[in-house]
């Protein structure tokens, strides 16, 4: 049994999704609400779990994951997040008859697929955790299937996401050809053994570009603004936040574990990226109307942000990342909970940023929340996602990369433009027709614990949360 | 010192009644508005008096570290004490000058103004570098909203013309300070006060700082915000931007700059000159031909602050101490005149200069303030800003003569473009007959002006009270600066040619 307890949350997101699958199947529609709550519990059961867990297992099963606190501390951040994806979701599906009850158990495969992903250290288990991850989301983003806008998204993504991970078994096979070995720790080794010949160089390529594809940086983002706009507002909300968080730890993994001998091979596709990803999210971003658009082109700038922190490498920078993320969470998850408050007179949802205009005055507390999100998107001080940026530029400091942090921070100004639109609107501009009042409270409390822990009150936490990713990021090494 | 953390207090204070203003009606707003900026006054005041000048550098020092590599530390020296007096003495003056004029959402905007209060206060408090840059950064948010919500026409454009250039310019200093931070191992401002960066990055950091102050002070060529910024915001707006907002600027070159890259300010200072003496001339020159009030004393704003990088980078006491007076002196005369503009454009609803004329006539209590604070913008003796300017020419005098020459000339312009606004407002016929029927000052604007009147004279009058607290920090500086200052091509010696005369 103790071989087990490693992978104690696995396999408590596993069977509790596997026994809710059968109670969604035979309760149906009337199930939804009971097996949504108890979705919800078994990822704070999970998330409990990595507290008795031993986090400093080390490499288990043969070396295929590491049960440590690199792992613990993005589980941490994406069960919670993924349960609040499910919160978001209660009584969104109700009003068009479809079964909900899946909903909140494809989150829970996709939580257990990200879990794997987090703690892989070997190729195949990378990938089965991308795939149980992936495969889940797509069904997800279809999920309104009589939506024509839904199943555009779902296929889309599929058929991408199909090829991007072609592309990412191509360049394991490449890795696994060249290397003898599937092992984070072998394929160091390898690279370790002087300059790497061609193959591995190709394989290192096509691995990158296939995880860059499941992070949406720049020039593998195409499907991100259709699959986020298209795809039901609380699916949009949860691909923004978990499995981004996954994916991104994932990489980083890659990047400063299996291939930290070839740092300076790997630097500068990461520097590439992160600009590009910094200044197209940003400027793309300036002609969206549509809020999930927006946001998803944000979440793109984001990115780019992270991948300046990946590119810092070394503890510092796994550090920066692991903080990044922690702060992005809330962030992005409390956006996306107000855009899903915004309703018209019959509660249909409105996705147009121009239906903001002055809810500074129609609903001062809704437009404050909004604000205090953007602001922190945009990095502006006093609010805490400035911190999180701040983080990872001095992780580029400190590796030396003095131009690339110039570069990225240039890039916030860019970017400050059209989160300051938003609150231009809201607060700028004449009162629209105002929404229709939600009663969720648990929604609304949700709101309210987000936007407090993005607002200057978070700068309480910044020694906790920096010394947790400290110690998370020195697990690795 | 007394137990309680005044300077916590002192920023705590009006981000609690800011924050109890969005929760009540427009007319209980601006009482606790105005009651929170007394209170933060008297605050000030009981902190100027406590204050020892010749006692330790850093008084009212509070510590509490946060961990992650930022703290909670607040301290003061004078020269941060007298531009806390400034903000907290121009605070409920700006509060006053909205009690009418602003009429729509009154209670947010309370709330914002006490924000930018809070946020000042800690911009001048603050001893740790991020704890600076946070509330130095985040001062751009309510002042933002501000201009964007209560504006004029063309309020939008601002607003954002403000908050984007003046990020642009802040954010490459976020970055020298990470720098400094990896250097140093610190970021306690006072430990790196003391702290010798090696000399080829001291340009580089030098210049990032540069940007973020020259944009903020502002300094030409990037002053083109001010004008856009000024003529948009609210009266109220417009005087803590040029009152205190742009002091920033000044504050960060004394704080940062020159006290932690000596050698890098020392190289510059050929650039700092040709800046500022740009800004002395070319800007009064633009502000000669100004038709619009707001715009004119919004340039005249940027050939002041030409005066404060003059005596700053002459690096000499009488430079440093001349740019320190100019601060605060600018700070209460721009106040005032602003507040001068918003009384009758509040009667007009123009800032045509046009459109006035002969008011001397229809409004002599305000022909006087006018008059005063016009006379002080210009320099004349007895007024706050000859002080400044007196002393900071003189120190750049011994630095460069051709500097102080073009300095110099500015004076002459200011008094051209301020006595001839004057004499178009205020002298002259009366061509128009509703600017001919205002009714002069009220109670009110009694109020808001006469103090600073009164400030401005003593200022001019017996400099001495606020010499007093900055000797000891501007000497403290000289002492950084004392390698690194430039020679000067007019080095007197004092005294002993007539002495040596003399023994013959």
């Amino acid at each position: 049994m103790s071989r087990f307890a490693p992978i104690l949350p696995e396999l408590i997101l596993s069977i509790g999704a596997t026994i809710l699958m059968m109670v969604a199947a035979f309760t149906g529609r009337r199930g939804s609400s009971l097996v949504s709550w108890l979705s919800v519990a078994v990822l704070l059961a999970a998330t409990a779990a990595l507290v008795g867990a031993p986090s400093h297992a080390g490499p288990v099963f043969d070396g295929l994951i590491a049960a440590d606190l690199f792992a613990s501390f993005g589980k941490a951040v994406m069960f919670p997040a993924a349960a609040v994806a499910i919160i978001a979701a209660h009584g969104w599906f109700e009003r068009d008859h479809e079964h909900s009850s899946e909903y909140a158990v494809l989150i829970l495969f996709a939580a257990a697929g990200m879990s794997v992903m987090v703690s892989a250290t070997s190729l195949i288990s990378l990938y089965v955790g991308l795939e149980l991850n992936s495969l889940a989301s797509y069904v997800l983003a279809a999920y309104r299937r009589r939506d024509d806008r839904s199943a555009e998204a779902g296929l889309k993504y599929f058929v991408l996401g199909a090829l991007a991970s072609g592309i990412l078994l191509y360049g394991i096979s490449l890795l696994y050809g060249f290397t003898g070995t599937t092992n984070f720790t072998g394929i160091a080794a390898a690279f370790a053994r002087g300059a790497p010949s061609l193959g591995l160089l190709f394989g290192l390529v096509f691995l990158l570009a296939g995880l860059a594809f499941k992070i949406s940086a720049v020039p593998f983002h195409m499907w991100t603004p259709d699959v986020y706009e298209g795809a039901p507002t609380p699916v949009t909300a949860f691909f923004a936040s978990a499995p981004k968080v996954a994916a991104v730890l994932l990489s980083t993994r890659v990047c400063l574990d299996a291939l930290a001998p070839a740092t300076d091979a790997w630097r500068q596709i990461m520097i590439f990226a992160a600009l590009a990803s910094i200044f197209l999210g940003a400027i793309a971003a300036y002609g969206q109307t549509n809020i999930k658009r927006l946001l998803a082109y944000s979440s793109i700038n984001n990115v780019g942000f992270v991948l300046i922190g990946v590119a810092g490498a070394g503890a510092v920078g796994a550090s920066s990342v692991l903080f990044y993320m922690a702060v992005y969470v809330p962030m992005t998850l409390g956006a996306f909970l107000c855009v899903l408050w915004m309703r018209d007179k019959d509660g249909e949802p409105v996705e147009d940023i121009y239906s903001l205009s002055g809810l500074s005055q129609t609903r001062p507390a809704f437009a404050a929340a909004i604000g205090v999100f953007m602001f922190s998107l945009a990095g502006i001080p006093p609010f805490f996602g400035f911190w999180a940026k701040l983080v990872v530029f001095n992780a580029a400091v400190k590796a030396g990369l003095l131009p690339l942090a110039v570069a990225g921070i240039v890039g916030t100004v860019v970017g400050a433009y059209y989160y300051l639109k938003i609150v231009k609107v809201m607060y700028m501009d004449e009162p629209a027709e105002p929404y229709s009042r939600a009663h969720e409270p648990v929604q609304g409390a949700l709101i309210l614990l987000s936007a407090l822990a993005v607002s200057p009150l978070g700068y309480l936490l910044i020694g906790t949360l920096q010394s947790l990713s400290d110690n998370a990021a020195a697990s690795m090494f | 010192m007394s137990g309680l953390p005044l300077l916590t207090i002192l920023i705590a204070l009006p981000l609690v009644a800011g924050a109890l203003c969005l929760f009540v009606k427009a007319n209980a707003a601006r009482w606790i508005a105005l009651v929170a900026t007394m209170i933060e006054l008297a605050l000030s005041a009981y902190l100027w008096v406590q204050f020892d000048p010749n006692g330790a550098q850093w008084q009212f020092v509070e510590s509490q570290p946060l961990g992650g590599g930022i703290g909670w530390k607040l301290g003061i020296d004078g020269i941060a004490l007298v531009l806390i007096a400034l903000t907290a003495f121009l605070m409920p003056i700006c509060i006053g000058a909205s009690w009418r004029a602003i009429e729509k959402r009154v209670p947010e905007y309370m709330a914002f103004f006490l924000l930018m209060e809070a946020l000042i206060m800690g911009s001048f408090t603050a001893q740790d570098l991020f704890l600076f840059y946070i509330f130095f950064e985040g001062g751009l948010i309510p002042m933002y909203l501000i201009i964007g919500i209560w504006g004029g026409a063309e309020k939008i454009k601002a607003s954002y013309k403000f908050f984007l250039y003046t990020l642009l310019g802040s954010v490459l200093m976020l970055i020298a300070m990470l720098y400094m931070r990896s250097v140093a191992g610190t970021t306690d401002i006072p430990a790196l006060m003391a702290y010798d960066f090696p000399k080829e990055a001291q340009t580089f950091l030098f210049l990032a700082f540069l940007a973020s102050f020259a944009v903020k002070l502002p300094m030409w060529p990037v002053h083109t915000w001010l004008p856009d910024a000024h003529v948009q915001a609210p009266t109220a707006g417009s005087v803590i931007l040029a009152g205190v907002l742009l002091k920033l600027g000044g504050y960060g070159f004394v704080r940062f700059s020159l006290p932690m890259f000596p050698d890098g300010s020392a190289q510059f200072v050929p650039l700092m000159f040709v800046l500022s003496g740009m800004a002395v001339v070319y800007t009064s020159l633009v502000a000669l031909v100004q038709t619009d009030m707001k715009k004119l004393i919004a340039y005249s704003s940027v050939a002041h602050m030409g005066f404060v990088t003059f005596g700053l980078f002459a690096m000499n006491r009488q430079g440093i101490d001349g740019a320190i007076m100019v601060m605060l002196g600018h700070g209460l005369v721009s106040g005032a005149l602003f507040l001068c503009v918003g009384v009758v454009y509040d009667r007009l609803h123009t800032r045509e200069i046009a459109r006035y004329g002969g008011l001397s006539d229809n409004m002599p209590g305000y022909a006087l303030l006018f008059m005063v604070f016009t006379m002080a913008s210009v320099g004349l003796p007895g007024t706050s800003n000859f002080i400044g300017e007196f002393l900071s020419l003189v120190g750049t005098y011994k630095a460069s003569t051709w500097a102080a020459i073009v300095g110099t000339s500015g004076i002459i312009l200011g008094a051209a473009y301020m006595l001839w606004l004057y004499w178009r407002i205020c002298f002259g016929t009366q061509r128009h007959a509703d600017a001919a029927a205002m009714p002069d000052l009220l109670a009110r604007e009694w109020w808001l002006l006469a103090p600073i009147a009164l400030a401005v004279f003593w200022m001019g009058l017996y400099p001495e009270s606020f010499l007093k607290p900055i000797r000891n920090d501007v000497g403290r500086l000289m002492v950084r600066l004392e390698r690194v200052a430039p020679a000067g091509d007019s080095r007197q010696t004092p005294g002993s040619a007539v002495a040596r005369e003399e023994a013959h």
